[in-house]
């Protein structure tokens, strides 16, 4: 597979979606996947003071531990992204997983459009599932 | 003068006027048993919930916004032309968290009569698009409270308070 741990984060930091891989450790990841909010925080507030930086909506690799590498991406509308990988997974490269935080964002986008769904609630669509269950597969 | 090769366009932007108009006559249906706040209070929110969305997907493109101008800049120019084909004629603000929006000939103000005729009806046709204001900075992480003033049809302006704090 393509990631361990795919996590949508919401304005005040609360999980909106958390997906972890079968057979792995479930709360180190969501442990890992929160300690990288406050890189995420770190990386938005040092783009505002030095000039000429890139606004990108990606942020690249937060930080890696032997065992797992945590990247992560933020939207205009302070939403955040978590993809975590396995450290020894090296075929993946840096455009693939830019890749799969688009994709990420189409598919939250689609999830606020529907009238359905309110703002800050957990996401429970079987669509957003599939969807995630694609892009970890690399379809 | 609209030509035959924009109709294509044309049909597009008037089905929104449409919806709009619809939406104000519905809002105002419950007759004597609404007032006008109420319906007015529909209008906005509708707009808010709109907004809200359209936000998440048209700013999925552009860079991150660098500070509270930016983003009133980006509700100036690229949401106006999203939203009503032209941008905003003039911003003003006092740098304390108050900002003026001035449009000289707003979309849903320019199919009524120019002047002063209807001016007790331009609020009905303006709390839609405050809303809609309201929802995208929202969404955009300002909290502020959007409000309309018009003197003189079709010109009108959007006044945008943020509530820091």
């Amino acid at each position: 597979t393509m990631a361990v741990c795919v996590a949508v984060i919401g304005k005040e930091n609360s999980p909106l979606y958390v997906w972890v891989g079968s057979g792995r450790e479930e709360l180190h990841l969501h442990y890992l996947a929160h300690t990288g909010l406050d890189v995420i925080q770190e990386k938005v507030a040092a783009v505002n003071k030095t000039p000429g930086d890139t606004r990108e909506l990606y942020l690249g690799l937060l930080y890696a531990s032997e065992e797992y590498k945590v990247f992560g991406y933020t939207t205009n509308t302070r939403i955040k992204f978590v993809i975590i990988t396995d450290a020894a997974n090296t075929t993946l490269r840096d455009n693939e997983i830019r890749m799969m935080f688009r994709r990420l964002h189409n598919m939250y986008t689609n999830v606020v459009c529907n009238p359905f769904y309110i703002p800050g609630e957990q996401i429970t669509s079987r669509e957003f599932d599939q969807g995630v269950g694609a892009l970890v597969a690399g379809n | 003068a609209e030509t035959g090769g924009r109709a294509g366009v044309m049909a597009e932007e008037a089905i929104f006027d449409f919806i709009h108009m619809e939406a104000v006559s519905y809002a105002f249906q419950g007759g004597e048993k609404m007032s006008e706040d109420e319906a007015i209070s529909k209008l906005e929110h509708m707009g808010f919930a709109t907004g809200y969305r359209l936000v998440e997907r048209l700013t999925r493109e552009s860079g991150r916004y660098k500070d509270e101008l930016d983003i009133m800049k980006y509700i100036c120019k690229d949401l106006w032309v999203t939203v009503y084909k032209k941008q905003i004629d003039n911003l003003r603000t006092n740098h304390q968290g108050v900002y003026v929006l001035h449009d000289n000939r707003f979309r849903f103000l320019s199919r009524m009569a120019a002047g002063k005729q209807y001016l007790q009806y331009a609020p009905r046709y303006l709390a839609f698009t405050c809303g809609l204001v309201r929802g995208c900075l929202a969404n955009l992480g300002v909290t502020c409270v959007v409000t309309a003033e018009v003197t003189q049809l079709p010109a009108c302006k959007f006044q945008i308070q943020v509530q820091r704090g």
